[in-house]
């Protein structure tokens, strides 16, 4: 394996975490946060001492392959949260270097699982950077530096493929660079939108700000300890709307600026997206508030599904009071997660769309065995080695959830808590059920947990296979 | 320029990959998935599984704002067609590959009639090329320049010969030749020498000269440059048919040999002029027969590599001819290269490397400057061919005064369609082509080469 590469890579994330974090040392600076600010330009010290090095000096060898891709991206995120998690250490605001550290993967995962038990105890430049790393971590890093950094064509390929979520890489132009400065701006101008349309009803800006980073990146640390109950209708709406938008395919948005509209309502996956969700609202409408209820309940109903189907995480009411139902739909559309190709985590619609293709063509076999069914989605055949390997997803998901719940319960927390929450970092939701919830967090459980929880949730962002990679014995060997 | 190009195989493959190099924005259209996802895992372009002829595929590659349609799959048909699809869906320019030697007749009235930029026969190219080294046999390998009016030749020194020890601005005044070493070659170093180098024995060097004074400097330094008086042709394809036909004229002795009877007989009708032998040339005996040990050159061009590659070795043990082998598969050029089969020829490659120039060409119409970039001596080396605009800071200067950037040569001058080999007196003017050889990446203008 190429080393020296690899290592440049990391270089090259250090010191854009460095202008991250120099983004909220600025905050810091507005609201005379001193300590905090502090913590900052130490933490902006550390990554430059560490980075300037790496990218100053030129890799000897160029060769890069898809190990180097994965390795690179999975060590590359492993890397930022340690770094991303030094401010917090720092200034003292987060004392545990553990606590810090999965505070931080959770943000940059687009998780929003917390261990805090009170939020607005922190100072507001901490509270931004949090939010932030939601926001870097939605799109991706990589992705980031591939938009602005001329990189090897054999690398761009790679990054994009190991760090962007669902079963295979759609370009939406011949150029990876154009792709991704593509993707950014689309991602940028949504999340301006929305900071707009929050101000527009009146929301601070500091809120806006941040509660649109955490829908954009589908992340949902929230910034109060009544996470969103306390905002008005006008205001959860438009973050439940957008929450809702940022899970969509961005393909879909981009047909729609080349104006091929027609084209974008035909993407499979958006439509049953869409049909999962209006389906999920009316269940649980009817279900809290029955038949008199429905027009009632509708609309924390539509937040929540939006919300979690997303893997944002952000709640209105505490979902925990309700009905056993709704609670299981809920940890249904946990599994499902968003659509391939946005920021969401999750197991992507399209994956599961595939699989009850397969399903049912099985069953078409077993009664006419000689038949012969080419499985489609968007009119296109969906090649044999994409079936696979989204059947070995399913699998390895499954597995590693399986272990996960096993070694959790080792806390001695409630089978509800434990199933939740190893479905919740390893979907990158947030909030589970129970302890969990909604209103609950994630301090109580022990350090044995919060490391598998971490593995989880980088896990489920990077989409399994590069962390394992990363961590098999097999890759490292020469 | 937004290139599509339709037809993943080896031609579309190499040429993806330079052009993705060259910065074009590439999507690559095939039939087969798996062929896109090789292609796509290695280059940064796009990849479009479908039929290059049907509207809608095109549609999802981006014809509407292509630039060029490149169609290189196996059957002219089809490329044909994907041509014309994409001028009426598309307004592009197109590039066909025909090689059917029936169509290749009336090459010129399908181009015109059907609107395409141009038309490439790999067999046809190919020929061509061994045409133009067997006429000049010492060379090891030539390109060509200024719309042919330039030649690079490159050839290994010999032991014991008068260039050995000798500086390169020595060359004019003790051997009164009027040639331009543009690239040596060392070991596996590659220099563009000044004047003050100095060369020894085996180095390869490259040179620019014109014919007359080529053939004068070949015979000054000891290098037999004798036309080439008889061939030998092993295989009986296209490619030999076209070589055959434009030897013809240049009074050369071909003898083919080939195993089918009836491709024979197909032959001798073709070729009234040539021996034609039926036999396979791999059996005992039978090269020697035909005579061998005395051709002045022979081709290995059946349609097996590796039956080319041990008949190319035979007939560099047992002659003196210059040997010309043909490879069509350049998984293992790295082995090859190191094999004494004289000439490797690639009509994919060559293909590949046509095609190049013309977009290149095409793109200089678009405001760059470069009118053609070759890539020589295993793409360390390029040659530029530029165009001197008005804004050209060198204009009229004495080239001994310019301050050139290292590792840049200024080997030929174009100017109204006369070849001057630039010495440090001649200057340029508004109006030349420039030619100027240089291992620096990246030369995008003719100001690029002042330091």
């Amino acid at each position: 394996m190429n080393k020296s590469i690899i290592l440049h890579v990391l270089g090259w994330i250090m010191c854009f975490e460095a202008a991250f974090m120099a983004l909220s040392c600025i905050v810091a600076l507005i609201y005379g946060e001193n300590v905090s600010g502090l913590a900052f330009l130490i933490a902006i010290s550390i990554c430059l001492l560490l980075g300037i090095p790496l990218v100053i000096k030129k890799p000897k060898n160029k060769v890069f392959f898809a190990k180097e891709g994965f390795v690179s991206v999975a060590s590359g995120w492993v890397v930022l949260s340690l770094l991303g998690a030094l401010p917090f250490y720092i200034s003292g605001q987060i004392p545990g270097y553990i606590d810090a550290l999965f505070e931080t993967i959770s943000g940059f995962t687009t998780t929003g699982s917390s261990i805090l038990s009170d939020v607005e105890a922190l100072d507001y430049s901490m509270l931004f950077w949090r939010s932030f790393t939601h926001w870097i971590g939605g799109m991706g890093v990589l992705v980031f530096i591939l938009a602005i950094l001329p990189l090897a064509r054999g690398e761009s390929m790679h990054f994009m493929r190991a760090e962007s979520p669902g079963p295979s890489v759609e370009k939406l132009v011949p150029r990876m660079r154009t792709s991704a400065s593509l993707l950014y701006g689309i991602y940028v101008g949504m999340t301006i939108l929305q900071i707009l349309l929050l101000l527009a009803g009146r929301m601070p800006l500091f809120d806006a700000v941040t509660l649109s980073f955490g829908s954009a990146g589908t992340g949902g640390f929230a910034i109060k300890n009544s996470n969103l109950t306390s905002y008005t209708t006008y205001q959860q709406f438009i973050i439940g709307l957008f929450m809702f938008l940022f899970g969509v395919n961005f393909n879909f948005y981009y047909l729609i600026l080349l104006r091929r509209v027609k084209d974008a309502f035909k993407i499979e996956e958006v439509r049953w997206y869409a049909v999962i969700v209006a389906v999920s609202i009316i269940l649980i409408a009817l279900n809290t508030g029955g038949f008199k209820g429905f027009l009632g309940s509708l609309h924390q109903s539509a937040f929540q599904v939006s919300s979690i189907i997303t893997t944002t995480g952000y709640a209105t009411v505490d979902f925990n009071h309700w009905p056993s139902f709704s609670k299981e739909v809920l940890v249904l559309l946990m599994f499902i997660g968003a659509c391939a190709g946005s920021t969401g985590g999750g197991m992507k619609v399209s994956r599961i769309i595939t699989l009850f293709k397969a399903v049912g063509r099985e069953m078409s076999h077993l009664v006419h065995k000689r038949s012969v069914k080419v499985l489609k989605l968007n009119g296109k055949k969906i090649e044999k080695e994409t079936l696979h390997s989204i059947i070995i997803f399913f699998i390895t998901y499954m597995i590693i959830f399986a272990v996960s719940f096993l070694i959790i319960s080792l806390d001695n927390f409630d089978v509800t808590t434990n199933f939740t929450a190893t479905l919740a970092t390893l979907s990158n939701i947030g909030p589970g059920l129970e302890s969990v919830g909604p209103m609950g967090n994630f301090e109580g459980f022990s350090v044995l947990s919060k490391l598998v929880m971490m593995f989880n949730m980088l896990a489920g962002r990077l989409e399994i296979f590069p962390l394992l990679l990363l961590f098999s014995p097999s890759t490292w060997k020469q | 320029m937004n290139i599509i190009i339709v037809g993943c195989g080896k031609v579309g493959a190499t040429l993806a990959e330079h052009l993705d190099q060259e910065g074009h924005n590439v999507v690559v259209v095939d039939n087969k998935a798996s062929v896109i996802d090789n292609v796509t895992n290695f280059l940064d372009v796009m990849g479009v599984v479908g039929s290059g002829a049907s509207y809608s595929v095109l549609v999802d590659a981006g014809i509407e704002k292509a630039d060029l349609l490149i169609a290189v799959t196996g059957s002219d048909e089809l490329n044909l067609l994907c041509c014309l699809v994409a001028q009426k869906a598309g307004r592009c320019h197109t590039i066909a590959r025909v090689r059917n030697p029936l169509y290749n007749e009336e090459i010129d009235f399908i181009k015109e009639e059907m609107g395409l930029s141009m038309t490439i026969n790999p067999e046809l190219e190919a020929a061509t090329e061994m045409a133009a080294l067997i006429n000049l046999p010492s060379a090891i390998e030539i390109d060509t320049f200024a719309k042919g009016n330039v030649e690079l030749l490159r050839f290994q020194i010999p032991e014991n010969s008068v260039l050995n020890n000798m500086k390169i601005m020595n060359i004019l005044t003790d051997l009164h030749s009027k040639v331009l070493v543009c690239i040596v070659e060392r070991d596996e170093e590659v220099f563009i020498p000044s004047g003050s180098f100095e060369l020894r024995s085996n180095d390869i060097i490259s040179i620019v000269a014109s014919h007359k004074n080529a053939i004068d400097f070949f015979q000054k330094i000891g290098i037999h440059a004798e036309r080439s008086k008889s061939i030998m042709l092993v295989g009986g394809s296209t490619l030999t048919v076209y070589l055959a036909k434009m030897l013809e004229d240049s009074d050369i002795k071909i003898t083919i040999i080939e195993q089918n009877k009836d491709r024979c007989e197909e032959l001798s009708n073709l070729l009234p002029n040539a021996m034609i032998i039926n036999a396979n040339a791999t059996e005992n005996n039978v090269l020697l027969e035909e005579g061998i040990e005395t051709v002045d050159a022979f081709a290995a061009l059946t349609n097996y590599d590796e039956e080319n590659i041990l008949l190319a070795l035979y007939a560099n043990k047992c002659s003196k001819a210059k040997v010309f082998t043909k490879i069509t598969r350049m998984t293992y050029d790295n082995i090859v290269d190191e094999l004494p089969l004289g000439i490797i020829i690639n009509p994919k490659l060559v293909t590949a490397h046509r095609i190049l120039q013309h977009v290149r060409a095409m793109e200089n119409s678009k405001g760059s400057n470069v009118e053609t970039l070759y890539k020589l001596i295993g793409n360390k080396v390029e040659a530029l061919e530029f165009y001197a605009r008005s804004n050209a800071k060198l204009l009229g200067i004495p080239l001994e005064k310019l301050r050139i950037k290292p590792n840049i040569l200024v080997c030929c001058i174009n100017r109204n369609g006369k070849i001057i080999i630039p010495n440090g007196k001649d200057y340029i003017q508004e109006g030349d082509t420039v030619v100027i050889v240089t291992t620096n990446k990246g030369l995008n203008d003719l100001n690029d080469i002042l330091a």
